[in-house]
């Protein structure tokens, strides 16, 4: 019996506790959505920060609070639902650690917001040493960092539990997915932890003079590209497991989702050195051997798009659905939970193609460092994930609050995809373009000097700015309907739609959850791929560098 | 595991597809060269001004190497020496610089020449300047509150 109670709702003590999560995740919305709107405006050239605000200070807060408080905490408020939907009520034991992982992370974006305001931390969020940041900055990401570990040990507590009690038995498909994301988060995470502890704070406080770049950039982007995929898998979470019940289908197959699953923990992590293609002190053949695992995150990709494709026709052909393309008409257009996802999924494909020219050996040379790039993951981490999340939020906050989407908010939720479709259609298409032309990201408005090539810049700078400003009307919406799913809509019962597969007697593997295998062949891949540039970074370092502020 | 026809077949056409991407891109850097900046030599930072070819900024012309002419660039918050530089028609250049503090981008726009310049490494990239015009030398990596005030020029003249 208790099992059916389960099944129904997610406890509301847990959903107190995912909530705490999406309130602050919705507070970094709107303050780094400001920010970026300020960004877009400054880089058209008509207009200046007041008040001796800098350009790299909001810069800093777009990064950091989109890029880093806004995902983390969505995603682990996500996750706890659905782990705690789809395996049972947290423990409290469980739900006493989550909340002492929602405080840490809290803390830490505390003491790092406060140090970006007071401009002790404009070194943006990707914090390239030798600029060097007030020590409380690296404090405060370590501590989102840590708590983001204590977070990720809830979940990991309950699968134990769960597959204690059923033993022998898959385990349910949103369980297995958060799993997954939480040991590929821990062990990418460890780099930065690395880089911050043993590197960064001891030479901010002073203990150490002088610090290694080339190792510290490095250990960055062994955590900096798996970052994406961290985002990116609670999005694929929702696709596979989520959006079929929605439209009313079933998972195509539920071993294949795992498989993808299994192969982006393979994949995400031993390639962050295809972020420094371009970079001297790392030999050219194993930039390349990165490039080759980078891509093999082609497969599973193109696993996922079969199947959600796959899911979406079977479905239509089963409402009676004629011809090549009559299914698509079948699909819930009305629905905002199908429909501001749906969005996304079309994004990731211009994203992924763009994600592939990136990777690429030479074509990075073309695009590297160009705005370009922020046009690539404004597709990928802003409209792709982002818009998946939203979608999540326009039934997750009235499941875990008592309430409904109504009708009237299930209408202003589509108006509000159809506005980021259209910011970022000009935004996004801007940025692409002015980079193919060598317009520079992170940088603020500037005529450089008067050059006849910047000056072919700035009208793709006023489209950004365009762009920028519909997308700031998008967020203004998506917190008007937070708030209103949060506090204000009508008390009832909104469903947490999970999935099933289509067919229920084809069991997974369960080579599947042998995490010693998985985690043992991500280990190998990552030493394989690593080991030999990092003793050429430390075997053939040039003297440290001193920490600079230069702003 | 039940995998669909259709998705085998999806999924051969993508690996095969793969493949060939990461032979084109494989040939092309080991046979045909075209690798990203990889400068493995060090430098010492703080003697980036009394260090070799770093000293003398600017081009050079050199004798008996597989490029006509060397042209040296020292970044440093927020500006490049030299600050300009003519370079003739058709001269097959080899771009060498570094910086004197923290990292910079080094983009010549309009061309392929866009690496990274870290301190204690020196950037090389060599390229063939087969186009008459004025190209905008600029950061684009974050290097501080002047950062998009950094800039150079090349001048390719006949």
């Amino acid at each position: 019996m208790l099992t059916d109670a389960i099944k129904l709702k997610v406890d509301r003590r847990d959903g107190k506790l995912a909530m705490a999560h999406f309130y602050v995740a919705f507070i970094a919305l709107a303050i780094g959505g400001l920010a970026g709107l300020l960004q877009v405006l400054v880089r058209s050239g008509k207009f200046e920060l007041p008040a001796g605000i800098g350009y790299y200070q909001i810069l800093t807060v777009h990064g950091v609070v989109l890029g880093l408080v806004l995902t983390t905490f969505f995603i682990m408020g996500f996750q706890i639902s659905a782990v705690s939907k789809t395996s049972g009520t947290l423990t409290n034991r469980q739900r006493v650690t989550g909340w002492i992982g929602f405080w840490v992370m809290t803390l830490g974006t505390v003491i790092a917001a406060v140090m970006i305001l007071l401009n002790e931390a404009s070194v943006l969020y990707t914090f390239y040493a030798p600029l060097q940041a007030h020590a409380l900055y690296y404090i405060g990401l370590t501590l989102v960092v840590v708590g983001s570990w204590i977070d990720g040990a809830v979940i990991i507590m309950k699968y134990v539990e769960w597959r204690k009690k059923n033993p022998g038995k898959q385990s349910p498909l949103l369980t297995f997915m958060a799993l997954v994301n939480t040991f590929m988060w821990i062990v990418a995470t460890i780099g930065v932890a690395a880089t911050v502890l043993l590197q960064l704070l001891p030479w901010s406080l002073g203990l150490v003079e002088t610090v290694n770049v080339g190792v510290s950039r490095t250990l960055f982007w062994y955590f900096g590209h798996p970052l994406v995929y961290f985002w990116l898998l609670p999005a694929y979470m929702a696709w596979y497991a989520i959006i079929p019940k929605i439209i009313g289908g079933k998972i195509f197959s539920d071993s294949l989702a795992r498989l993808s699953f299994i192969l982006f923990l393979l994949f995400s992590i031993p390639v962050g050195i295809h972020h420094q293609l371009l970079e001297p002190g790392i030999d050219p053949a194993w930039k390349f051997i990165q490039v080759i695992l980078t891509f093999l995150v082609i497969i599973p990709s193109l696993m996922t798009a079969f199947s959600l494709f796959a899911t979406f026709e079977s479905f239509g052909r089963s409402k009676g659905a004629k011809g090549l393309f009559g299914w698509i008409k079948k699909l819930p257009w009305g629905d905002a939970r199908f429909v501001v996802p749906f969005i996304g999924m079309l994004a990731f494909i211009p994203a992924g193609a763009g994600g592939i020219v990136n990777a690429s050996h030479q074509m990075n040379q073309v695009v590297h460092n160009t705005i370009w790039v922020t046009g690539h993951f404004h597709l990928t981490v802003a409209t792709a994930v982002v818009l998946t999340f939203f979608g999540v939020a326009y039934w997750l906050i009235p499941h875990l609050t008592g309430r409904v989407l109504t009708k009237k908010m299930n209408k202003l939720a589509i108006i509000q995809g159809i506005t980021w479709t259209v910011g970022m259609t000009f935004m996004s298409s801007a940025m692409h373009a002015a980079g193919l032309l060598g317009a520079p990201r992170r940088s603020a408005f500037s005529e450089y000097g008067g050059a006849a090539q910047a000056a072919e810049w700035i009208p793709y700078q006023i489209a950004q700015a365009v762009g920028g400003s519909i997308l700031f009307i998008g967020i203004i919406l998506m917190l008007y309907i937070f708030i209103n799913l949060a506090f204000f809509a009508p008390k009832g019962e909104q469903e947490f739609p999970v999935g099933e597969a289509a067919n229920p007697a084809e069991k997974a593997p369960m080579v599947f959850e042998n995490w010693k295998l998985w985690i043992g062949i991500t280990v190998l891949l990552i030493l394989f791929a690593y080991t030999v540039p990092f003793i050429d970074l430390i075997q053939n370092a040039p003297p440290g560098s001193k920490g600079f502020k230069l702003w | 595991m039940h995998m669909h026809k259709f998705e085998k077949i999806w999924l051969t056409f993508g690996v095969a597809m793969l493949l060939v991407f990461l032979t084109v891109i494989g040939v092309s850097a080991f046979y045909l060269g075209n690798q990203p900046p990889s400068c493995l030599a060090t430098i010492d930072p703080e003697k980036v001004d009394t260090t070799a070819p770093f000293n003398e900024p600017g081009l050079k012309k050199v004798e008996g190497k597989d490029w006509d002419y060397e042209l040296v660039f020292v970044a440093s918050a927020f500006s490049y020496s030299p600050g300009a530089v003519e370079v003739p028609l058709g001269a097959k250049v080899k771009v060498i610089a570094t910086t004197k503090d923290v990292i910079h981008g080094f983009e010549v726009a309009g061309t392929n020449i866009n690496m990274m310049l870290e301190p204690g490494y020196i950037s090389e990239h060599i390229a063939t300047f087969d186009k008459e015009g004025e190209y905008l030398i600029l950061c684009n990596e974050y290097c501080g509150v002047g950062h998009h005030m950094m800039t150079s020029k090349i001048e390719v003249v006949k």
